[in-house]
């Protein structure tokens, strides 16, 4: 009996206007085209794709930060998008967001103490000073920060202590989601594994859910259960995080996957698959046909003409090819 | 940014010189109000356009009034009309510019475009203008260069909260649930305050400069208030017998425009932390 | 055959408040044809290392030691000499290809300009040889691209151009500077595939710097891992990869999260942050983060030992 989902999302459709030509008709360009998916309560999903896929921007939608053209976001069954502002701001507290630069994330002007406590300045108005210094404090305890950091403003930080400040921020509500947009991408690769190693723990201590969004293949696969593949704006592969990095049905996962390196079974400069066609110019974005045909080893004549839907592959797993797995 | 330490400001030469001067110019415009070498108003016809001496160390104007003396109190006029026309521009411009960040749109076009009216005349004419429509005086002087102060904090309020709302910890202010009104009072205006002093000191140099020009052209504060513009003016007919009169009131202008173009230089030099990286 | 030298280079960087040691003694030499590899994090030293190659340093930093390419110092140069050198005989790729490339300008232009600077060539025939370059680098219809401006390429296509650039005078050495870390994956791929071939082809040195231990791992053929400004362990990629004879090397590997590794899985991270460089101790700069540190790596640099081909400067070094 699956619990029911935490999050849930339905065709959602943002454009944003590209800039017009002189005398042109205003054209439009979907970054996020037709997305569904849910996410259970405890259980993360890490969504993977390249610049310009629409992971961040689903991000936004998803944190209502930005309003859809179309389709809805379900928190814990309710509809964002149908509240009154007031209403949508109280249910904030229960989804909060990490952003990928520890330095524009936080406002240079404060001190962390208040950086912090800034969700409860909505959440929990009726706090008196003394009880918000104290989740403050636990919450720097939480994420390994000593004590007197709440005193000291963000730019007497490193980047992943930055990092950390932004989640004790992100958690001080107690939320149930956290949607994080590349939460290590700006960070060393030794501080990388000390934040990655925090969120993992803080999911085990608070229970909390992750959108995980990441271009790293090697990150989402070590911090989420499901992934989703994005691709132009539109998912083009969704299953268990394990199943879907060792056998991708998507040509697309599969070129993604081959293109990083395993060092595990290093051998010496050497031998790697040819890299798909990544530079293929695809300003033309065929209305009919598959996305991906323009790059794809494997296209044939249906490729060009219809477009793949999503559709289940094996239990649990769904792709959106013709010849998946192939 | 961060706002400095008295140590980092005197390691600067032309900051500490801004600094310095302008602080001399408030105190004696503080002094001023209770002390002047004499009264500034008195005349003494038999001491008219005496040179500097050891009893009047400036020398006197035409019906022997005391330089010095004018001149210590004509640095209130001064000092006043910058407070007031740089309240009045800050107070207006900061409002409208950083409305028209936030809101865009329709707003943003209106109070833009507004601003480039403004923009397009003169400052100066405008305010004779503004002066010849509301008539001469101190106190429409400095309505006159309020008003074109306006569009200036306008500008630089909106470009720089732009630059601001445009950083992720306006969309953290947001995913915490705090609106636009708030996130501006808590996160843009502070984060731009710096520029703004900055450009307040500039613009308070202009002022000053300004209201001179306008007393000059007796537009401005009216007799027997002092003015270093009309101190100024009033020296022209005895410009080749006593240049004194004109030396002192145009010295005193100058530096006080030099101390606050300097104070402002040096501030944002201070604030600016790309500048500061690349001395430090 | 020894194209540079680099001997003892030092760079302290002057400030109000002292001199900061950014590199602390590095030492390599590069053959034609070879790839070197340069890992590290953020102030380790490597780009430094790179800049000061290039005599691209800022005013404020003090620069010794020797740095030889076929036998010329190039410290000793003089900035007309070193004119004629960069971009002729040492050539840069740089991680973000739309800063680098001059927006206001075709890169056709960009690429021939080398060409007339350094090779008197006229420009008719700099911009033939600038279309052969963007077909070599994997550009199609180079001749038509070559009116092109920047933005209207996209990252990967860019970097290629800038990678044109680099080779139009055949260089001696190539220096990349994280040339992939701006691209996506399968962008990433294709251009360190399209570097090796061209190591191959011109027979050029290769420095490639990078904190990707993945990108280091398919093109360098030996690898220098830098920290705090010094060398850590240098030796074949095969050797330093497989022995990690330091423990900052051990670390960095373990830090990674691995391919088809479990969920969940703590990852080995090295404790605290990078320290700045006037905090660093006399000895070893990995001291205070090291799980073998002693008192003995405060305080005397670390002698360099070879284990399994790889050389290590450590007191306690090894698997």
């Amino acid at each position: 009996m699956p619990a029911p989902p935490l999050v849930s999302v339905e065709n959602l459709v943002r454009r944003y206007p590209l800039p017009a030509a002189p005398f042109g008709r205003r054209r439009h360009v979907a970054a996020v085209d037709g997305v569904n998916l849910t996410i259970a309560p405890g259980r993360s999903l890490g969504i993977v794709g390249e610049s310009g896929s629409g992971k961040s921007t689903l991000a936004r939608l998803v944190m209502a930060l930005e309003r859809p053209d179309a389709g809805t976001v379900r928190f814990r069954g309710t509809d964002l998008f149908a509240l009154p502002p007031d209403e949508l701001r109280r249910m904030r507290r229960g989804f909060q967001m990490v952003f990928q630069d520890p330095y524009g994330s936080l406002d240079p002007r404060q001190r962390v103490e208040r950086i912090v406590a800034e969700p409860l300045d909505v959440a929990e108005p009726q706090l008196t000073r003394r009880e918000r210094a104290d989740r403050v404090a636990e919450m720097l305890a939480a994420v390994g920060l000593s004590a007197d950091a709440a005193t000291r403003y963000p730019h007497e930080f490193s980047g992943g202590q930055r990092q950390r400040i932004a989640l004790a921020r992100a958690l001080i509500t107690a939320p149930d989601l956290i949607v994080a947009d590349e939460p290590v991408s700006a960070l060393d690769v030794s501080v990388q594994a000390q934040v990655l190693n925090l969120l993992m723990d803080l999911q085990e201590t608070r229970g909390v859910t992750y959108l995980f969004i990441s271009h790293n293949l090697a990150v989402v696969e070590h911090v989420a259960d499901d992934v989703a593949v994005m691709y132009r704006g539109r998912i083009v592969e969704q299953g268990p995080a394990a199943e879907l990095f060792s056998a991708p049905a998507h040509p697309y996962t599969r070129a993604l996957v081959e293109a990083v390196p395993d060092l595990s079974s290093f051998d010496g400069a050497g031998s790697h698959p040819p890299a798909t066609d990544a530079d293929a110019d695809v300003e033309a974005d065929s209305e009919s046909g598959c996305p991906f045909a323009p790059r794809c080893p494997r296209a044939r004549a249906v490729c060009r003409s219809e477009r793949p839907r999503l559709r289940e592959i094996a239990p649990g797993r769904a792709a959106a090819c013709h010849f998946p797995g192939e | 940014m961060k706002f400095p330490r008295a140590a980092a400001i005197m390691q600067r030469p032309a900051l500490a010189a801004g600094a310095t001067i302008t602080l001399l110019l408030a105190m004696v415009a503080l002094v001023s109000l209770v002390w002047t070498p004499y009264p500034y108003t008195d005349m003494n016809i038999a001491m008219r356009l005496q040179p500097p001496s050891a009893r009047h160390w400036l020398g006197t104007d035409q019906f022997g009034r005391d330089i010095l003396s004018m001149l210590m109190a004509g640095s209130r006029n001064s000092f006043a009309v910058g407070f007031v026309a740089v309240g009045i521009g800050l107070g207006i411009g900061v409002a409208l510019g950083t409305t028209a960040a936030v809101r865009g749109g329709i707003v943003d076009d209106v109070v833009m475009r507004l601003a480039d009216f403004t923009f397009a005349f003169p400052a100066v004419l405008s305010a004779i203008m503004i002066t010849a429509w509301l008539g001469p005086g101190a106190v429409n002087a400095i309505i006159a260069i309020g008003i074109f102060n306006i569009p200036v904090f306008a500008r630089l309020s909106r470009g720089s909260a732009l630059q601001v709302l445009s950083r992720d910890f306006i969309l953290a202010a947001r995913a915490a649930g705090k609106g636009m009104a708030r996130i501006t009072v808590e996160h843009v205006l502070p984060n731009i305050a710096g520029i703004l002093v900055v450009q307040a000191t500039i613009q308070f140099a202009l002022a000053i400069l300004a209201e001179a020009g306008l007393a000059y052209l007796g537009l401005g504060t009216q007799p027997p208030n002092p003015s270093w513009g009309r101190m100024l003016n009033e020296a022209q007919t005895f410009m080749h017998r006593s240049p004194w009169l004109a030396i002192f009131p145009g010295a005193a202008i100058a530096l006080a425009v030099l101390g606050f173009n300097l104070l402002g230089d040096g501030l944002r030099d201070l604030i600016d932390p790309k500048l500061r990286r690349a001395r430090s | 055959m020894t194209v540079l030298d680099v001997e003892d280079l030092r760079v302290d960087i002057r400030t109000p408040t002292g001199r900061l040691p950014i590199v602390r003694g590095v030492s390599f030499t590069l053959a034609r044809g070879t790839t070197l590899g340069l890992v590290g994090e953020s102030g380790s030293g490597k780009s430094m290392t790179a800049l000061a190659i290039m005599r691209l340093l800022p005013q404020a930093a003090d620069v010794s030691g020797a740095i030889r390419l076929h036998g010329e110092d190039l410290l000793q140069a003089d900035e007309t000499r070193m004119c004629r050198i960069r971009g002729d005989r040492i050539a840069m790729v740089f991680q973000e290809p739309m800063t680098a490339l001059n927006p206001l300008h075709r890169i056709g232009d960009q690429i021939a300009e080398t060409l007339v600077l350094h090779r008197d060539m006229a420009r008719r025939a700099a911009l033939d040889e600038a279309a052969r370059l963007l077909d070599r680098v994997g550009i199609r219809e180079a001749q038509a691209r070559l009116s092109a401006y920047p933005h209207q390429l996209s990252g990967g296509q860019r970097q290629r151009v800038m990678i044109a650039m680099a080779l139009a005078c055949r260089p001696d050495v190539l220096i990349a500077d994280e040339p992939t870390s701006a691209l996506d994956v399968t962008v990433q791929a294709q251009v360190i595939d399209l570097l090796r071939s061209l190591v191959d082809e011109f027979g050029m040195a290769l420095i490639l710097i990078s904190h990707d231990l993945g990108v280091i791992g398919r093109l360098a053929d030996r690898v220098m891992v830098m920290y705090g400004g010094a060398i850590m362990e240098q030796g074949s990629t095969k050797a330093v990869f497989t022995t990690r004879a330091h423990p900052y090397t051990q670390g960095l590997f373990a830090a990674l999260p691995g391919r088809g590794a479990r969920k969940g899985r703590r990852l080995a991270a090295i404790p605290g942050t990078v320290p700045a460089p006037d905090a660093l101790p006399a000895g070893c700069p990995f001291y205070g983060r090291c799980p073998r540190g002693q008192d003995v790596c405060r305080d005397n640099p670390p002698p360099v030992v070879e284990i399994g081909g790889s050389r290590a400067a450590c007191f306690f070094p090894g698997p």
